[in-house]
């Protein structure tokens, strides 16, 4: 039977590397996927999960198991993401007078990469790509704390109380933000929305 | 149920996370409420375009540095460590009290008030029934300051006789 992450945890502050081994195992893939999502950048994206993981295991020592691990994992990723956000806004918005307005370079690389090798139908695949670029700057587009909204409950499936704690923020205040978050995308993503 | 009210309902029962009671009452709302109708349809057309977004995989180095991170780490030692001496202090905590204890009793033996006294004394320190013969030692007989005190009271028992007599 697997050890839960709180067992996992308690088991690295006992000195258990390995167990902090199955940790970065079981959770990596999740927080580099939250983190791009959040700051979408791959390589600022794995740099803040190695952050998170090394802050979990610099706080090995003090850990005291008062609440779920994955709230408190994803409140230190949540933290760095929107600390980070604030630290490059003004980058980001130097970049964004000259980029296209829903294309994302890193993803643009990969799709011709992908056209070639793998889709015999180009239009078809253009036509997707194009549906997922719209998906990616609606997200991209809400406010930061509505975005880590979204992206935890979309993605991580934490429930309301989770959610809240990491946002700091009450059950209720979460679900009115949420509301908030899927009525700007619902108007963002309209015509998909109505295409079905 | 108030469209406002609803607002908070909304997500929830898309996600199909709300308790039974809550649920039957969205959905009574829902049955008198077009705009919330479409509103629940669209919220859930949203959810399912999210679903379309790939995950990525992290590169293959991204193990390999959160390991070299850690290793990095200093080793971090608990507050009570620091009463925990290492081999090395503990060898010479030992040998500082030997040390101590050595000197102690080799000092006693020439303990400057036995070494006046006629050596058969010598190792046992002061005796209690000594101290009437320290006193009378001849350095305070004839101490000049002494003099200038007043003479002691004459206790209260010598007192009390002569008043005894007098009756």
């Amino acid at each position: 039977m697997a050890r839960s992450d709180v067992q996992l945890m308690l088991d690295v502050k006992a000195g258990d590397e390995q167990s902090f081994a199955l940790l970065l195992q079981r959770y990596r893939s999740p927080l580099v996927n939250f983190l791009y999502r959040m700051v979408r950048n791959r390589e600022q994206a794995e740099d803040l999960a190695q952050e998170v993981f090394i802050r979990v295991y610099r706080a090995r020592a003090d850990y005291v198991p008062s609440a779920k691990f994955t709230t408190w994992l994803f409140r230190i990723a949540t933290n760095l993401a929107l600390n980070s956000l604030r630290d490059t806004r003004h980058a980001r918005m130097e970049i964004s007078l000259d980029a296209p307005v829903s294309a994302d370079a890193e993803d643009g690389d990969e799709r011709m990469m992908d056209v070639a090798d793998k889709h015999p139908d180009i239009e078809q695949h253009l036509v997707e790509e194009a549906r997922k670029a719209m998906i990616r700057h609606a997200i991209d587009k809400l406010p930061e704390k509505q975005r880590a909204a979204v992206l935890l409950h979309k993605y991580q499936e934490l429930d309301y109380g989770e959610i809240a704690k990491i946002l700091s923020c009450s059950e209720s205040a979460l679900k009115s933000l949420l509301f908030r978050a899927y009525e700007a995308l619902r108007v963002e993503l309209a015509p998909l929305v109505a295409r079905g | 149920m108030s469209c406002g009210r609803m607002e908070k309902q909304m997500m929830p029962f898309v996600d199909g996370r709300l308790k039974a009671s809550e649920q039957r009452e969205v959905e009574a709302h829902l049955a008198a409420c077009a705009a919330c109708r479409v509103r629940v349809n669209e919220f859930r057309a949203v959810s399912g375009l999210l679903d379309e977004l790939p995950q990525i995989e992290p590169s293959g180095a991204f193990d390999a540095r959160v390991r070299a991170r850690v290793a990095a780490e200093p080793v971090k030692r608990s507050w009570w460590a620091v009463f925990a001496p290492s081999p090395r202090a503990a060898f010479a905590a030992s040998m500082l009290l030997l040390a101590t204890i050595w000197v102690g009793s080799h000092s006693s033996k020439v303990n400057p008030i036995d070494a006046g006294s006629n050596g058969t004394t010598a190792q046992s320190g002061i005796d209690p029934n000594d101290l009437p013969v320290l006193e009378n030692y001849d350095i305070l007989a004839n101490f000049e300051p002494l003099e200038d005190l007043p003479q002691p009271v004459q206790g209260d028992d010598s007192d009390e006789v002569d008043g005894n007599q007098a009756m």
